[in-house]
């Protein structure tokens, strides 16, 4: 559940303040970090509407406290966009991203859009923001074309998966806290979070425009049940924060689930996961309770990628019928 | 059969597949109508409302939706049409709180066919289906309320229904659903008994069923629809499920012989970009 954490603990200077009693963990400064996670509905194609909502939305996480809000995948625009992709498009140096930069000043935001490149590629993109500026880009590398889905006819796919320092300069924590973006059907595959956490990732933050799908197989849907099962694995295994942000209202007829949440490295819930209906919950992150999860499974420190690097190598170069 | 012959081939395709969770759905089904007539600057939706259990749940779903004030039932006998049918149509509207409008197609029907004695049922049907579909949208007009359809996934793949009649509306909250689907949320919703206990029929000449009609009972064709359509079963995995191959052979050739009335008309492709095909947009476009 949530856990309290009082950011004046440490002592002036820096230094660690004396231990209860002999043997105690050492106190240390404040290691929380407020994210919310704004579950909205944006309007499909209608870039304008969606910043301006995108605004007020920061302006009242700041105001409740928040260091970071995740916004959903493609929030700018909707989801099912077809030829609005390159409609609605917008450019790293654009006034949508400045804007939303300007905005990012007292707490950092990601935030989804069609990311047009120079050579005229269009990506489906979470763009980090702080302090003004742009701080990462990640360009979704899986674009899930089948089903429902068709994304790559419209969309180029994203080449890297890659941890960075964040910002996080309202949280002032001891140490950055090392954060990596993975776009919905990303998250589908393990190899992205492996990639991650091997890059040395705290908090996973996945936006999501999940389509909501199957109603036979109990009181979720069946797609609720999968995020379920795979966010809360993946923190699990690789004892990382994982903060979910999925979209909710209707495209065409297509529902979108919401059912944001975060999951702690120990791969439990904090809190109950958001409904159907937009919805901003705050949740309360901490260093040391990554800490604590990785000193009780400690499968980071064991894991053996020397032997990844082998086998995946044998595995590229064997012979093939 | 004599005594040595075999069993017959247990289903071994469970009615339990198509069990649904009808409070998320209701749920579901619920925002869809709100938000997809919302968006388009409406607040009211109109249902024609047959005595049926379909138009009974669309109704019910467009209550909750948007309240029974901005719900409009509209009831339309023919002359032959069951009365039953009419008074059913009215309890479901009472128990919903919603005010039903009746239009009697008699003299439009009559009038057309008074010169055109040859027209058989069938004909008779398809005309008084698009009569019904153009008095909603003159009503949708009228009343600023979008059309909210009726038709079931059983009838739209068996293609059980007039093109231009009630397979056109604006939206659609049931086309997701098997009619034993309908049947269940119709029960969960608590209508009207008499409603979901009587055999479903078009109604569109007197005694008429929809299982006579088609040879099937609704419940075997959601079945086998579920595990053909819905988990791609080949034939002979549905063989081996119970299903009769004839069976199976009939369903599939409805389904594909029926398809052009689940899609817009064809358009001559000339240009390099051409509505539907390379002009792609969705509906939802800026809203």
């Amino acid at each position: 559940m949530v856990t309290t954490v009082d950011r004046a603990a440490g002592t002036p200077g820096g230094l660690p303040g004396p231990a209860a009693e002999p043997g105690a963990p050492p106190d240390g400064p404040a290691t929380g970090l407020q994210v919310a996670l704004a579950q909205m509905a944006p309007r499909l194609g209608d870039l304008r509407a969606n910043l301006a909502r995108h605004l007020e939305l920061l302006g009242e996480a700041a105001g409740r406290g928040a260091d970071l809000v995740v916004f959903p995948e493609l929030s700018l625009t909707g989801y099912f966009l077809k030829d609005l992709a390159t409609d609605s498009a917008v450019r790293l140096d654009g006034p949508e991203l400045g804007a939303l930069a300007e905005a990012a000043r007292d707490v950092d935001a990601v935030v989804g859009c069609i990311l047009e490149s120079d050579d005229h590629r269009f990506h489906n993109a979470a763009v980090y923001l702080a302090g003004g500026a742009i701080v990462h880009v990640h360009r979704k590398v899986y674009l899930p074309t089948y089903g429902l889905f068709d994304e790559a006819r419209d969309l180029a796919a994203g080449s890297r998966f890659r941890a960075f320092a964040a910002p996080l300069r309202s949280a002032a924590p001891p140490r950055p806290w090392r954060v990596g973006i993975l776009i919905c059907e990303d998250l589908w595959h393990p190899s992205s979070t492996y990639l991650l956490a091997r890059d040395g990732v705290d908090l996973i933050v996945c936006p999501s425009a999940s389509p909501g799908r199957g109603v036979g197989s109990g009181t979720e849907l069946g797609t609720a049940q999968s995020y379920d099962v795979i966010t809360r694995t993946y923190a699990q295994l690789f004892t990382t924060y994982v903060a979910y942000c999925n979209r909710v209202g209707y495209e065409d007829g297509v529902n979108f689930w919401g059912g944001s949440r975060v999951v702690d490295p120990e791969g439990h819930l904090d809190g109950e996961p958001a409904g159907r209906e937009e919805a901003m919950p705050l949740h309360r992150l901490d260093l040391g309770a990554l800490r604590r999860a990785r000193i009780a499974n400690p499968m980071l420190r064991d894991e053996r990628h020397d032997i990844v690097d082998a086998e995946a190598h044998r595995l590229r170069h064997r012979d093939r019928d | 059969m004599t005594e040595t012959s075999a069993a017959p081939p247990e289903t071994t395709a469970s009615p339990a597949t198509l069990e649904v969770d009808a409070p998320l759905v209701t749920e579901i089904l619920t925002g869809f109508v709100r938000e997809e007539v919302r968006k388009v600057g409406f607040e009211r939706g109109v249902v024609g409302l047959s005595g049926g259990i379909d138009s009974a749940l669309a109704l019910a779903l467009v209550c909750r939706a948007l309240g029974p004030e901005n719900a409009i039932p509209v009831i339309m006998p023919y002359r032959a049409s069951s009365p039953a049918s009419e008074g059913d149509a009215r309890l479901v509207a009472a128990q919903l709180g919603a005010t039903p409008l009746v239009v009697d197609i008699s003299p439009q029907i009559d009038a057309y066919f008074s010169d055109r004695p040859d027209a058989d049922r069938n004909r008779r049907g398809n005309k008084m289906a698009r009569e019904r579909m153009s008095i909603l949208y003159d009503i949708s007009l009228a009343r600023e309320a979008l059309v909210v359809g009726t038709s079931n996934k059983t009838e739209l793949l068996l293609g059980y229904g007039t093109i231009h009649g009630d397979m056109a509306h604006a939206l659609n909250p049931l086309g997701d659903l098997y009619k034993t689907q309908v049947f269940a949320l119709a029960r969960h919703l608590e209508l009207p008994a008499a409603v979901i206990e009587k055999a479903p029929s078009a109604d569109l000449w007197e005694g008429q069923s929809d299982e006579d009609e088609l040879g099937f009972e609704y419940a075997a064709v959601d079945l086998l629809l579920h595990h053909m359509v819905d988990e791609r079963r080949t034939r002979a995995e549905l063989r081996a499920l119970g299903f009769d191959g004839a069976f199976v052979d009939q369903i599939r050739r409805r389904v594909r012989d029926s398809q052009y009335k689940r899609r817009p008309p064809l358009i001559a492709k000339l240009s390099n970009r051409t509505i539907d095909r390379d002009f792609r947009y969705p509906r939802d476009w800026g809203r």
